[in-house]
């Protein structure tokens, strides 16, 4: 007698939960329903971020460094189920290596972008780089998986929490990403990923006024739009390429401190 | 009441003796009747004008014109060609001329320094002391980075953008035009610089050190105007806007650059916690505190103007604070006691007076030392509100004038939050003897320059910038090459 195999139902990934669309809604993609996440979401989501972002900042570089390596651990052991949802093996392999490249970054970053400042008096000043908050991205359709985690990688290794709104015509990669997620010790909330109809999220993610910066890589005809609703709270604006690998990346998700520390005795 | 405390509310002013007035001269000052447009290294006649006066007294100083668009537009084309020769030069060359500038800006330093404050209304002691010695050593520092940006980019091949637009505020013109055309310049961008529409005197005698450097014509172009005219440079065909002002116009500014590709930073407004604990130099803090807000009228956008004390020295903090403002001399900007000089201009003035009154009705209480004010011209006294709530007005919105709102706390964890509860985020300040805690505070507080036991210092070499609501980017240091430059990280 053969067996009937356990479907999966797709949902979103919240707050390091799985819930279906508060809408209840799906749409079809890939062969199979997907959540279509609402406005009500992308606020969940968002909620979710701000919580979580001064714990995944207060941890300690080495230790975010060691997490992402932990999602390309997770990752190479779904290489095959991964394969089946994009272009291909290669990409997968690409999605994975980028997360092990992004990890060993996350302890160098004050060095390389840091600075100490020779100011005229008795001070010490130096300047260090910081997550700038919540981040959205706006993922590319293309390449679905390594198209969001390049986006992804370089906004979580400084220390941001990333509300991701997937490849809306293949995002069934992105719900398996938020499975070797939850299981990869990233920090409930970190990562929150949605789908659904990007013109119907976006906008709300651009204007929302708890977002410190949002990534319109995969925006196309919607990136005016974005940029414009983006300066209701002078959102930095990112806009990166599909599939790209840099310090560039990271930098663009950072803000610079700098501190005047008196020397005196 | 016992006798101490009866002498402690009296005014502290010995009334027997008073300064003697200590003007410095206007005559080093060769102001002209009218001033053109400086594009391509020549004076162009303006279509329309305005005349700028001294907020002072309301004195008329000179008719400036008021670019027009088709004025803009053609600066920027006269920018742009002379883009192509500026930015093939080499570094080392670029160099050169921008330390020229920063050595004539130190010869004439006193002439710039009273210009500065017959315009501006600023005390001449700042101008002397603070504008013109910082603006010189911007020009000095960018000098050298002209001919090493490989050093500051490694592997990245730096390139200029093309042309830059830039916009001022009236707070520090000369300051402010130096922070924008230094690394424009060094790093091989050519601009077009708009002073703000109250402010425009030293930029336009700016024009005399560019002619005097030689500096290539074109390289640098001075449109004067209202917001008309900086609306028109954010338009005009230029590869990048720098702007710095309030962060309603950065707002529009963003608005209206979205989905031009051209590339922004934004330097904006700020609501600045500085915060003392009860370990700190109270002497030292007051001092601090005085510096924070009374420096340049609080027309200063990282100007400490919520004062947090920790509760337990709160009475004694602001006593002393109450007594030292009643020392504070307002009055004639070029006079050489002077330490609060006028307000900028009508508008601002009216603003101050709106978010002033605001305060009294939400129920904070006003201290003013008692001085008199000139009659002509626009004023304000020195004010601290106490009793201030986090959610009045006061507290909440930038005044940009010299009115302090003292709140209070009690744990640091405190602190932290009451000052990070702005949508802001351009500096802090700390006061506490104890190091760690000075880290720990800087580790927290989300704003781009944080001083500890020190407030209001800027540096060349120092980054200066903000988070969230008050802009992107970074001024000075090796960082602020990176705004100017295609492939540059930050």
């Amino acid at each position: 007698m053969s067996r009937l195999p356990v479907k999966k139902t797709y949902k979103l990934y919240i707050g390091g939960g799985f819930p279906r669309s508060e809408s209840g809604r799906t749409y079809e993609s890939q062969g199979q329903n997907v959540a279509r996440a609402s406005r009500k979401d992308v606020r969940d989501a968002v909620v979710a971020a701000r919580a979580a972002q001064p714990k995944w900042a207060g941890a300690t570089a080495y230790n975010r460094g060691q997490v992402l390596y932990r999602i390309a651990e997770m990752m190479e052991a779904r290489t095959a189920e991964f394969a089946e949802l994009v272009s291909g093996r290669a990409e997968v392999e690409r999605a994975i290596d980028r997360w092990v490249w992004y990890a060993g970054f996350a302890d160098k970053l004050a060095q390389v972008l840091g600075s100490s400042n020779p100011v005229a008096g008795p001070y010490f000043n130096f300047s260090i780089p910081e997550p700038t908050g919540v981040v959205g991205i706006v993922a590319p359709d293309e390449p679905p998986l390594l198209g969001l985690v390049s986006r992804l990688a370089p906004a979580v290794v400084g220390g941001n929490a990333v509300v991701a709104l997937a490849s809306e015509t293949s995002p069934l990669a992105a719900i398996e990403l938020a499975e070797v997620l939850a299981t990869s010790d990233v920090p409930a909330g970190t990562v929150n990923l949605l789908t659904g109809f990007r013109a119907e999220l976006a906008p709300w993610l651009a204007s929302h006024m708890d977002v410190n910066a949002i990534d319109v890589t995969g925006a196309d005809g919607l990136r005016s739009d974005l940029e414009r609703a983006a300066a209701d709270n002078v959102k930095r604006v990112v806009a990166g390429q599909s599939d790209s690998q840099g310090l560039y990346e990271i930098a663009a998700f950072l803000e610079l401190k700098t501190v005047w520390h008196p020397i005196g005795v | 009441m016992t006798e101490v405390e009866k002498r402690r509310g009296a005014a502290p002013v010995p009334r027997d003796w008073t300064y003697a007035p200590a003007p410095e001269s206007r005559e080093i000052v060769a102001l002209h009747e009218r001033y053109g447009l400086f594009v391509g290294g020549e004076w162009l006649e303006p279509t329309e004008t305005y005349t700028t006066v001294s907020p002072a007294d309301e004195e008329p100083l000179a008719t400036v014109a008021q670019a027009t668009p088709a004025e803009v537009t053609h600066a920027v084309a006269v920018a742009r060609e002379a883009f192509i020769d500026w930015s093939a030069l080499p570094g080392s060359e670029r160099a050169k001329y921008l330390f020229r500038i920063a050595r004539i800006l130190q010869e004439r330093s006193r002439e710039f320094a009273v210009l500065e404050s017959l315009n501006g209304g600023k005390p001449i002691k700042e101008s002397r002391d603070v504008d013109l010695p910082l603006a010189a050593a911007h020009f000095f520092y960018y000098a050298g980075w002209a001919d090493k940006l490989e050093y500051a980019f490694p592997n990245r091949e730096p390139r200029p953008l093309g042309v830059a637009g830039q916009i001022i505020p009236w707070n520090f013109p000369l300051l402010m035009l130096a922070w924008k055309i230094a690394p424009a310049l060094a790093t091989g961008n050519t601009v077009v610089l708009k002073p703000a529409e109250t402010t425009p005197l030293t930029a336009l005698l700016f024009c005399d050190v560019v002619c005097q450097a030689e500096l290539p014509p074109g390289v640098v172009n001075i449109v004067t105007g209202d917001g008309a005219a900086g609306a028109a440079l954010v338009d005009a065909d230029v590869d990048k806007i720098a702007f710095t002002g309030s962060t309603e116009v950065g707002k529009a500014i963003q608005r209206r650059l979205a989905g031009t590709g051209k590339k922004l930073t934004l330097e904006l407004g700020g609501k600045a916690a500085n915060i003392v604990f009860d370990d700190a130099a109270i002497d030292q803090a007051v001092e601090g505190i005085v510096n924070g807000i009374y420096f340049n009228q609080g027309h200063v956008c990282c100007a400490g103007s919520r004062l947090f004390v920790q509760e337990s020295v709160a009475e004694a903090v602001v006593d002393k604070l109450k007594r030292r403002m009643a020392t504070l001399r307002v009055g004639d900007p070029l006079d050489k006691n002077t330490d609060v000089g006028a307000i900028n201009s009508r508008q601002q003035l009216d603003k101050i007076e709106e978010l002033v009154a605001a305060g009294r009705a939400e129920g904070a209480e006003i201290y003013q030392p008692p001085c008199r004010l000139p009659e002509r011209g626009y004023w304000f006294a020195p004010t601290v509100f106490t009793n201030v709530a986090q959610s009045y007005r006061i507290a909440q919105e930038e005044i940009f004038g010299p009115v302090l709102s003292v709140l209070t706390f009690r744990t640091p964890d405190e602190a932290v939050e009451k000052a990070n509860n702005t949508p802001y985020g351009l500096s802090a300040g700390v006061w506490t003897e104890k190091g760690s805690r000075i880290l720990w505070m800087a580790e927290r507080l989300r704003a781009g320059v944080v001083w500890a036991n020190t407030y209001n210092r800027f540096d060349p070499a120092s980054p200066f910038g903000g988070y969230k609501e008050s802009g992107f980017g970074r001024e000075g240091g090796r960082h602020g090459l990176a705004p100017y430059l295609a492939g540059a990280v930050q």
